[in-house]
């Protein structure tokens, strides 16, 4: 007998503006040895990206949120569920796309991808039709019937995403998921994040520790250091927050006006007559430099901050 | 999400009660298997035995069909305890071959490649999935061992009348607590020694290495310690202690029937801890 979705609270729609995940004081241990310590931390964007160096913890933490780990203390939650007492009810939110190989080598993708959605409860005739177009949206559709040992490792890379959406998951967590692939299959991979994130249909967590794919997809990251939590930021605001670095463009007699911008403590540089490159000091307030610009009657046709790139970022949360 | 749109869309549907989803495994599972043809020779081959026995009892009850073979006496053997103590060993021990074969199958491919986490990343757990695989062991083992047991108990009742299918009801009762406890006990060690290693080869090996390890070392033990505890890790005396038991049949084998209980019972829970440190999403190094 089949239960109707909206009597199930497991699979019920995430209410607005509840973090995806929430971790308040969140520690595990192995053994002795403190893998976790003490996370406090309210994610709510839409694709959310787990950054660190190899060792920070970045796995284990999906691992706790999905109960594989036990927690030694603090809780955690995803969409409300807490993830100890109610493990059951977040693994029918989630998908996950683990880092290592997984798959059943004498399996053909489509038995595979829809026996992964017949168990997350999926009827079987909805899980074979969903286990065939989600194939083909990962783009194994000609590849479905061959069995998955004789896959490339992009091609079982793509047969896992495949099986962590086949399902229809609010939240997708994809560990490490352009590992081993070569530029195109890199470049498909993250086409294909970037366009789940648009379909607005599921929130994402990616954990890599390259910079690019996390820059390339995410509008939130959280680093981990050493099981830590060093940084975790909105990455559009931080990019802008370093307002130190200043682009500016003149046009007008300029002799002297770096000299006054020198006068005033910016570090200035001059590539091209007309353009500038400022480093501003602590509490410098860019008025400063539209009334130096004023009293020698030059036009200011652009001023804009550098951006930081998230590998600055990343680098400062590591310094940190 | 239609194939030709090539666009991911959310689902939204029905969904399956989780109690039954154990079973999809075993759906897939047995699916895998039947392509097999060994499997399915052996699994014909091993209804030859319950067959031949219903030619026996057929026998047994047909005087004329008995005086064209010119049989001596003109009578065989009655159906007892002791018929169908010789029928659980013959059915036992294909159960355990089989086991030995199927239950590699079942659990290293799921091991070899990492397929473990994918299972418990969703509303599935470690005990739904050793109950998967147990139901479609057991399932398989039941075919040829305690059904047909009863399918011919019921036979021989038909043809002695219910005077004797009283006196005898014992008989259907050690069929079923024996054959369903060998089997349970053989899928056990058969998942168990499986999962602890990831090659069906060596792991098939390993299945039926146990049981002539554990009859060789039985055998050792009451040698040089000239005892008879070593009889209790051979299985085989084990299972021969309580079918001889449950059927009311003197096998000799010396060997206390509770002791055999209770190194039966040692076996299941040493399998079931084995399948718990096994079957886990993920290895903690600690």
């Amino acid at each position: 007998m089949l239960q109707p979705i909206q009597t199930d609270s497991a699979v019920s729609s995430p209410p607005p503006k509840t973090p995806v995940i929430q971790l308040d004081r969140l520690t595990v241990c192995f053994g002795r040895r403190e893998i976790l310590g003490g996370l406090t931390v309210s994610l709510t964007g839409r694709t959310i990206g787990l950054l660190g160096p190899n060792g920070a913890g970045k796995s284990t933490l999906i691992q706790t949120l999905l109960g594989f780990c036990p927690v030694s203390s603090g809780t955690g939650t995803i969409f409300g569920h807490d993830i100890v007492r109610a493990t059951r009810q977040v693994r029918a939110l989630v998908g996950y796309m683990p880092e290592n190989d997984a798959f059943v080598a004498e399996m053909t993708a489509v038995d595979f991808v829809g026996m992964m959605g017949e168990i997350s409860g999926l009827p079987r005739e909805v899980a074979l039709e969903r286990a065939h177009e989600v194939l083909f949206y990962v783009g194994l559709g000609e590849a479905r019937y061959r069995e998955l040992g004789t896959y490339s490792l992009g091609m079982k890379q793509l047969a896992k995403l495949a099986q962590a959406i086949v399902h229809g998951p609010k939240l997708v967590i994809l560990d490490e998921p352009t590992n081993g692939l070569d530029p195109p299959a890199r470049a498909r991979m993250l086409r294909l994040i970037r366009e789940m994130k648009e379909s607005g249909e599921m929130q994402l967590v990616l954990c890599s520790h390259l910079l690019r794919d996390v820059e390339e997809t995410c509008e939130e990251v959280l680093i981990l250091k050493q099981g830590r939590i060093v940084h975790h930021a909105d990455l559009a605001v931080e990019r802008s927050a370093n307002q130190r670095f200043v682009d500016l463009e003149t046009v007008g007699a300029d002799a002297g006006f770096a000299a006054a911008l020198a006068g005033l403590g910016c570090a200035c540089s001059v590539s091209v007559p007309g353009r500038f490159k400022l480093v501003l000091p602590a509490g410098f307030e860019l008025k400063e430099i539209y009334r130096l610009a004023g009293e020698r009657d030059l036009q200011i046709r652009h001023l804009s901050y550098r951006r930081d790139t998230l590998e600055d970022i990343f680098l400062k949360a590591m310094e940190n | 999400m239609a194939v030709y749109k090539r666009s991911y869309k959310g689902y939204t549907g029905v969904l399956t009660p989780p109690s039954s989803r154990f079973l999809i495994l075993a759906r897939y599972g047995y699916a895998r298997l039947m392509r097999s043809k060994f499997v399915v020779i052996f699994l014909a081959v091993c209804m030859f035995y319950p067959l031949a026995c219903l030619t026996y009892i057929y026998a047994a009850h047909n005087p004329a069909f008995l005086a064209r073979l010119s049989i001596p006496g003109g009578r065989l053997p009655p159906v007892d305890g002791r018929f169908f103590y010789l029928y659980c060993n013959v059915q036992g021990a294909l159960a355990y071959l089989l086991t030995a074969f199927i239950s590699p199958a079942l659990i290293t491919s799921d091991l070899a490649n990492g397929a473990l986490p994918l299972y418990f990343c969703r509303p599935f757990s470690r005990r739904e999935y050793v109950g998967a695989k147990l139901t479609l062991l057991l399932g398989l083992l039941s075919i040829f061992t305690w059904i047909p047991g009863l399918l011919l108990f019921a036979i021989e009742s038909n043809l002695s009348g219910w005077a004797w299918m009283q006196t005898h009801f014992w008989i259907a009762t050690g069929i079923f607590v024996g054959l369903v406890i060998w089997i349970v006990t053989v899928a056990l060690l058969g998942l168990a020694l499986s999962a602890w290693v990831k090659w069906k080869l060596a792991a098939g090996a390993l299945v039926l290495g146990v049981f002539f390890a554990g009859a060789g070392f039985g055998a050792a033990i009451n040698e040089v310690m000239r005892t008879n505890t070593g009889t209790v890790i051979d299985l085989t005396q084990v299972i021969h202690t309580i079918w001889s038991d449950l059927l009311r049949y003197d096998a000799g084998i010396d060997m206390p029937v509770t002791t055999a209980w209770i190194a039966l019972g040692t076996i299941c829970v040493i399998c079931i801890l084995l399948l718990a440190r096994r079957v886990r999403a993920f290895e903690v190094v600690k």
